[in-house]
């Protein structure tokens, strides 16, 4: 990551190390995970130690050291949608795209992960796939779900 | 010039607003908040503009883009007004007639009311709805009701009064004393009387102090939170300022979860609005007292929401929780007297100023207080956002509000209080709702997720479910939580794997009680919960895994078998066709096997088959 977008983002927050999460978090959003550079690039500049930023990094669940790809799966393990057969769904992606939770496909396609709860209960079981949420996606609707991405790279849903 | 700084500007910028919006008699309040989002709500949202301005009814037709109504499933959702019309899935196909039908004044489309699943009848108004007539909507009013990104909008329906009455009418001590009359007990789980809090902050002593509204809903299958800071943000804010002058805070902080994008766009734009307008920042309203308040993001920790952790995770570390006392109100954020609560106890706090404290003391039991919003979900037919008088009996939200469980199956039980919680069975149906009681139950009120289970969910399962998660979540600090879970686990998933032992009831029992009693936060004290409730109501379930090695709700998949009843089987194939791993065979019109040598059990053939042919042994 550039270093003038890194100086950017120290400015927004005025080098304050209370805001070192969401200094990561922005980080994060451009770069879809935490290079080892940019860490260690604001680590210098803040004057943080770089085991604080990696203790963070990895405590929090939403920050990834691994670049992931292009479309990130995020399929919801909140209580209605275990209920509703959320695990049966990561099962399908996982046979479908032959990766494990917390993996990449081999082309940088799709990265597949679980969230604690989307607090969007009332469509469980909630499959999100980069920004778009997708209701009700029991197994039975995974293959058609992941063929809308596959084909042009948007959903067609 | 926007600042106000007396009363009688409020009143000018109401009047003007309200005056404004008058021309405009038919409102069509169409929701955009996550639920609905996710379902093209936006689309649908557009294609009314582009309706409305091809026939040129700009100036009497009002689109009104609000938060939550609480009926997420049916989303998109919409209310014409003033008939009260509730259309439910909605498409930007609908919209001319929607429109055309609007402005005429008179008649429904009748495809897009919504059917009682049982009756068959289908029901007009939004009113008159059950998930909405059984309900006491008093936090949850204004969602769904106003454009949550429009300030004067929640000042047109009474915003910001209370924040004026305050200042101009009440010393912090009054504020104070009229908080611990009314009864208010904090949402967010602990149920800590909240004027009492206030009252220890206050008093402690402290150059500075802080306010913090927790809005990071980690509970799994709640989503309270997230529909109040959408739908009516400025509500919490109002109740954050009022709690500031009480306590004499000079800065707070809103914890909102980063997965919940459009809470924090919208609770951004309300502190900006509220700025612009005077109701924070330097000198609020002339009186000399300042506030200035900042979103902080969480990053996806679930301990996050206990509040020690949340304070250490706002200071920018890892949230790690310490232990109390001393307690944030009198040592909290840097050091700092600081008061932390649930956001939606901040939204509490205007109705309790502007009406007072009989009015609020009112409603609700002996010792709890008004009204309660939870997320009904799980296997009922209506899901959703409910909010109810505190003392509601469970089978009048789950029969009543929810219209009972879903494919005429039967009721097991209901789940609360997310992962710290407890499920309650059939047997305490007529419990009624409050603090009080749900603990007596093995239960907790939590945040107010209410899960409802049905024959299909399987207790040793939803157990190891929940062990699970906060196994993932424990941040590790302290001995029993890190290793209490893991223990716990491994016995839970030993017995859903039909590994179970005769002593693993007992060997649960004596970890869960040493957890309870050892632990160092919230989250470990209460992690053996699930697995108390479910064996204290459902010991039986345990007993058929552990020594018939049976699951008979069909989840444990070393535990049951698939089958297909050939009187009940069609011949469609759909469930040959579906199963990924060919392991269904048969000619068409005639009744199909299941070879379970091949079947995986991933369920698709039991979720897609239409006529319940597929059975579980």
């Amino acid at each position: 990551m550039d270093a003038q977008v890194l100086d950017r983002i120290l400015d927004k927050y005025a080098y304050r190390h209370s805001d070192i999460i969401e200094i990561m978090q922005d980080v994060q959003r451009i770069e879809n995970y935490l290079p080892m550079e940019s860490l260690s690039y604001i680590s210098e500049r803040l004057e943080l130690n770089l085991a604080r930023i990696y203790d963070i990094a990895t405590f929090y669940k939403a920050f990834s050291l691994k670049p992931r790809g292009k479309h990130v799966i995020k399929v919801c393990c909140g209580t209605a949608c275990h209920l509703s057969g959320a695990s049966q769904s990561l099962d399908q992606i996982t046979r479908q795209l032959g990766i494990e939770e917390g993996e990449t496909t081999e082309d940088r396609m799709f990265s597949l992960e679980t969230v604690n709860c989307l607090g969007a209960c009332a469509l469980a079981p909630v499959v999100v796939i980069g920004a778009e949420y997708h209701d009700s996606a029991d197994a039975n609707k995974i293959d058609k779900l992941l063929s809308g991405y596959k084909v042009n790279g948007e959903s067609t849903d | 010039m926007k600042k106000i700084r007396t009363h009688s500007d409020f009143e000018r910028i109401k009047q003007e607003y309200l005056k404004k919006s008058s021309g405009r008699t038919i409102v069509l309040r169409t929701c955009l908040s996550t639920g609905c989002r996710s379902q093209k709500s936006v689309a649908v949202s557009e294609a009314l503009w582009s309706s409305i301005e091809k026939k040129g009814l700009q100036d009497k037709i009002e689109i009104k883009q609000t938060g939550c109504h609480g009926f997420c499933e049916m989303g998109p959702i919409m209310v014409v007004e003033p008939q009260n019309i509730f259309y439910k899935k909605v498409t930007p196909d609908d919209t001319d007639e929607i429109i055309e039908m609007a402005a005429n004044g008179g008649g429904v489309i009748d495809r897009l009311l919504w059917k009682d699943p049982v009756t068959k009848e289908t029901v007009k108004c939004e009113r008159e709805l059950p998930l909405y007539k059984n309900q006491k909507k008093n936090v949850t009013y204004k969602s769904g009701r106003i454009d949550p990104k429009d300030i004067r909008d929640y000042i047109a329906a009474g915003g910001y009064e209370a924040l004026i009455k305050v200042i101009s009418t009440m010393t912090p001590d009054e504020v104070i004393d009229e908080i611990i009359a009314s009864g208010l007990r904090g949402r967010g789980g602990g149920g800590f009387p909240t004027g009492v809090k206030w009252k220890i902050c206050s008093e402690s002593p402290g150059d500075i102090k802080y306010i913090i509204a927790n809005g990071d809903e980690g509970d799994p299958g709640a989503f309270m939170d997230r529909s109040l800071m959408e739908g009516d943000p400025h509500s919490i804010i109002e109740g954050m300022i009022i709690g500031a002058y009480a306590i004499g805070a000079v800065q707070g902080f809103i914890y909102v979860r980063d997965e919940y994008p459009i809470a924090i766009d919208h609770l951004s734009g309300a502190i900006t609005d509220a700025e612009e307008y005077g109701f924070l920042g330097n000198n609020i309203l002339d009186s000399g007292f300042s506030l200035s308040l900042k979103i902080k993001r969480g990053a996806g920790a679930f301990v996050c929401g206990e509040e020690t952790a949340l304070i250490i995770s706002i200071e920018g570390r890892s949230g790690m929780p310490r232990s109390r006392p001393p307690y944030p109100a009198v040592e909290g954020l840097w050091g700092k007297p600081t008061v932390i609560n649930n956001v939606e106890t901040f939204g509490n706090v205007p109705l309790i100023i502007s009406r007072g404290r009989e009015w609020y003391a009112d409603t609700g039991t002996k010792n709890s207080k008004g009204t309660k919003v939870f997320s009904l979900v799980g296997k009922v037919r209506n899901t959703g956002l409910v909010e109810v008088e505190m003392g509601t009996t469970l089978r009048e939200i789950v029969f009543d509000i929810g219209g009972g469980i879903r494919r005429d199956r039967s009721f097991k039980a209901v789940q609360t209080g997310g992962p710290s919680g407890g499920c309650i069975p059939m047997s305490r149906i007529d419990m009624p709702v409050d603090y009080d009681s749900l603990r007596e139950a093995g239960a907790i009120m939590g945040s107010g997720g209410i899960i409802v289970m049905d024959e299909t969910s399987c207790m040793v399962d939803v157990a190891r479910y929940f062990v699970g998660f906060l196994m993932g979540e424990s941040c590790g600090k302290c001995v029993p939580c890190r290793e209490g879970l893991q223990q716990m686990y491994r016995i839970l998933e030993n017995i859903s794997e039909g590994n179970g032992e005769e002593g693993d009831i007992d060997a649960l029992l004596e970890v869960g009680q040493f957890m309870k009693t050892t632990s160092l936060c919230g989250l470990g004290g209460t992690a053996s919960n699930p697995v108390l409730s479910t064996l204290r109501h459902f010991k039986s379930e345990y007993e058929s895994h552990i020594f018939e090695k049976k699951c008979t709700a069909g989840v444990c998949k070393n535990l049951f078998d698939y089958y297909i009843d050939d009187k009940l089987c069609t011949g469609c194939s759909l469930c040959r066709i579906k199963c990924p791993e060919k392991a269904i065979e048969g000619k068409k019109k005639e009744p199909h096997v299941l070879d379970k040598a091949k079947c995986i059990k991933c369920s698709i053939c039991f979720n897609s088959c239409k006529y319940g042919a597929i059975l579980i042994t």
